[in-house]
């Protein structure tokens, strides 16, 4: 563990903390070879389902993409009502107003990415008045992006009241702090700059953008589980998940949902500490529901997309 | 058994020790997944298999073959007496004067070849008899027991023409008949560490394997024959003790394998000093796992889960003493008491089980009296809350702290899911305690900086040291003990040297 400083809170990050990487990912082949079947697979694509922050994050979003996605969010599938809803639509700032408009009472929160994302390219000032706008405009949570070009250099101090800077910046709203761990190199560096945006008061850690390849795995989200884990054994406090990017199967979505149960147990297993950043995920969960229902599986006609 | 007598976040070494506890009570269960058994076919009755052919025994006594998971009955099983032993010998003798030492080498090595192809388009078969008999995981027969047996095969059979590289400027030969003895911890594993370098150096075997897990033996038996070995080069014999008592004392045998406990390997080495017979002896162990405050913490936790959980700690090379740094001791105890609280304990054949059933009701009475005994020595036990089914041995992990050298749940070998935790200040502390054992087999070093791997790994008096991980096996690497874990070596060239005589 990194030395302490004399306040007892926050963590030298020159230290750093030693994670084998074949341990990492045989820990990772042993969980994926748990067998979900039956009522546990229904139960497991119903949750997945409710912990999606559906998302679109491209240049040539309209209003019109936007509102066909919280139509999405609300009614995963029309031929089954009961399905629980996603748990957030994750847009661009400018599209805030939009989604909150459409997604009125319906429970679902909007999630808006902040801080120059995907690059984080910009000043501090800049980050901070597009945070407040974002939450301004009816952001119930804020997806920032850390500066990883600092980070590598080393200027942890900057990384960390950069974070503390923006959470305050968001007020009320949840803050999930981006890493973007396809840039950070090493399972160390994810370790440390998970252990970072914690202290420095994230709500949420969050793997990647989804525009930097690799984005998320499984072993660098085992990384972060196991960060948020000693985060929770030193200070009691909960911190979620969210692994964004690059998932886009059912079987994907259930095997980080073991990775969750066995190493974070059971207090995990809701949207309030676990979220998956995805888009295309919803209609094979869906897709896998209805198989399981059915005995069949229908074509990807029947599934709407948004 | 059941109550926590001694909760360790209440007496903590350091004030400042975690407390925060995760709960693993979840409300999404995995639904039972158990591997399907209809495609396995037991016979009511297996004779000895001698000669090619499955025989009666001479006195027609026949025992039980149990499920510890169940206690069903899974087949009888024929009892070997003298007679049976001296006929088997006699085959193996016969075969190896008339056909496998004639055999040129490269047809060796086909037949061996032939058998690891076997085993892989049958593994699903073999593993699960392997699990119904001997109480292991699925997933553990299934992902190691039965892929490292072909593998051992399909390496040996590549050494079968080439044993002229293997020592090179000198001539060997073979051995003649090789008098075979397997514990019933990995049945079938072992079983391919004693016959493949024996067939590939051109003995021929008489093996027994262990009279609680013996079908996955004669499975192998049926392989053989399917496989056109010719008669005689592989003979089975079942049986307990008296059995192998036979073997090893058998005048017409010239070298001795066995694997199991150090107090018949003592008996085996009495019975042999004086005689010819050549001998290599795999015996218990106490393996020491030493986790330095700078290792990597999570992975060195899952490290011990592996070692003495792997199997239900029925590995000789089990790390069953965990030496844990005491600046990092409240952590690691804690985060492993939450890690297994995640361990599926349960029906074996089941795909997510971790922990199967203990292999039989003596060795289920054996540990429970050490469970016992550590409680009475004053030890603190912590025991995960798995459920346990009604019907089997089953035995739930289990850690003991506050322990000291000379308990004897430290001393002795308890082949169960037992484990021992000892804390440690300096690396010479470590590395005493470490060898302060009779046993020499396996053992762990975990820190994250290499020159400790090498500088601690070296003083430690073991067959076997993995540097940040455990229980790793490949075909192609030399196992054996120190001290009173055994003699001689078995895998990679090393294995070989066991099977063979100078010129």
């Amino acid at each position: 563990m990194p030395m302490k400083n004399t306040n007892e809170t926050i963590t030298d990050f020159t230290q750093t903390v030693p994670i084998d990487q074949v341990g990492v990912e045989s820990r990772v082949a042993r969980l994926n070879s748990r067998s979900i079947k039956k009522e546990s697979k229904i139960e497991a694509l119903k949750m997945a389902l409710s912990m999606i922050d559906l998302t679109t994050l491209e240049g040539m979003d309209t209003e019109g993409k936007v509102i066909q996605l919280c139509q999405k969010a609300m009614k995963p599938h029309a031929s089954l009502p009961d399905l629980p809803t996603v748990a957030a639509v994750c847009v661009y700032p400018n599209m805030v107003k939009v989604a909150k408009e459409r997604l009125k009472g319906s429970g679902i929160h909007v999630a808006s990415v902040a801080t120059s994302f995907p690059s984080g390219m910009a000043t501090l000032e800049d980050k901070l008045e597009e945070t407040k706008r974002a939450v301004e405009y009816g952001a119930d949570e804020v997806d920032m992006v850390i500066s990883r070009g600092k980070f590598l250099k080393g200027e942890y101090n900057f990384v960390f009241d950069e974070i503390q800077a923006v959470k305050e910046a968001c007020g009320d709203a949840h803050l999930k702090v981006i890493l973007e761990t396809g840039e950070l190199q090493t399972y160390e560096n994810v370790r440390k700059a998970s252990d970072l945006a914690m202290q420095a008061g994230a709500d949420f850690i969050k793997t990647s953008t989804g525009k930097i390849q690799p984005a998320a795995t499984q072993p660098v989200t085992l990384v972060m589980l196991e960060a948020i884990r000693d985060y929770y054994y030193e200070t009691g406090r909960m911190v979620g998940m969210k692994p964004a990017g690059g998932i886009r199967k059912a079987k994907q979505a259930i095997q980080y949902l073991v990775l969750v149960k066995e190493t974070l147990g059971s207090n995990w297993l809701t949207p309030d500490y676990f979220r998956f950043g995805a888009s295309s995920l919803t209609n094979d969960l869906l897709m896998q529901i209805v198989k399981q229902q059915t005995g069949v599986y229908q074509s990807l006609n029947y599934f709407s997309n948004d | 058994m059941k109550e926590e007598n001694t909760d360790i976040q209440e007496k903590p070494f350091k004030p400042s020790s975690p407390t925060n506890r995760l709960s693993f009570k979840a409300e999404w269960e995995y639904a039972e997944a158990p591997e399907s058994t209809d495609h396995i076919s037991i016979e009511d009755r297996y004779g000895l298999f001698i000669d090619g052919k499955f025989i009666e025994p001479e006195k027609g006594r026949y025992f039980k073959s149990i499920n510890p998971a169940n206690e069903e009955v899974l087949a009888e099983i024929a009892e070997a007496t003298q007679q049976d032993v001296n006929k088997a010998v006699e085959a193996a003798r016969n075969a190896y004067e008339k056909t496998w030492s004639k055999l040129e080498a490269k047809e060796r090595g086909k037949y061996i070849f032939r058998i690891a192809r076997l085993i892989q388009e049958r593994a699903r078969e073999f593993s699960v008899i392997e699990t119904m008999d001997g109480g292991k995981p699925i997933r553990e027969s299934r992902d190691v027991d039965i892929p490292l047996a072909a593998a051992h095969f399909f390496y040996y059979a590549g050494w079968a023409d080439k044993l002229e590289y293997a020592f090179p400027g000198k001539e060997v030969t073979s051995l003649g008949v090789a008098g075979q003895i397997i514990p019933w911890n990995f049945p079938l594993l072992m079983l391919a560490w004693k016959i493949a370098p024996a067939l590939a150096t051109g003995n021929t075997v008489v093996l027994k394997p262990a009279e609680t897990t013996s079908l996955t033996a004669l499975k192998f038996a049926e392989l053989c024959r399917d496989a056109g070995l010719p008669e005689g080069v592989v003979n089975i014999v079942t049986g307990a003790g008296q059995t192998g008592s036979h073997i090893v004392d058998h005048d017409d045998i010239d070298k001795i394998a066995f694997t199991g406990s150090t107090e018949v390997g003592k008996i085996i080495m009495k019975t042999l000093a004086g005689t010819d017979k050549k001998y290599t002896l795999e015996l218990g162990g106490k393996g020491p796992n030493i986790i330095f405050e700078d290792a990597p913490i999570d992975q060195a936790v899952e490290g011990i889960i592996n070692a003495i959980f792997f199997n239900q700690g029925h590995v000789c090379c089990a790390g069953s003493r965990l030496l844990v740094q005491e600046g990092v001791a409240d952590k690691v105890i804690n985060k492993l008491r939450d890690r297994m609280e995640t361990l599926i304990v349960g029906d074996p054949l089941d795909k997510n089980t971790d922990v199967g059933a203990i292999n039989s009701k003596q060795q289920y009475e054996k540990i429970n009296e050490y469970l016992e005994l550590g409680v009475d020595e004053g030890a603190d036990i912590f025991q995960s809350s798995a459920d346990l089914p009604d019907n089997g041995y089953f035995c739930k992990p289990t850690i003991f702290t506050n322990v000291a050298q000379s308990n004897r749940i430290v001393q002795d070998e308890i082949f169960g899911p037992v484990l021992t935790v000892q804390t440690f200040r300096t690396a010479q502390e470590g590395i005493e305690k470490a060898n302060n054992t009779p046993y020499g087999l396996a053992g762990g070093v975990w820190t994250d900086k290499g020159s400790k791997i090498f500088r601690v790994g070296q003083n430690i008096d073991n067959g076997v040291v993995w540097s940040n991980t455990y229980n790793q096996f490949d075909p192609t690497s030399p196992f054996g003990g120190y001290k009173e874990s055994g003699v001689g070596r078995e895998g990679g060239l090393h294995g070989l040297y066991g099977y063979v005589k100078f010129k």
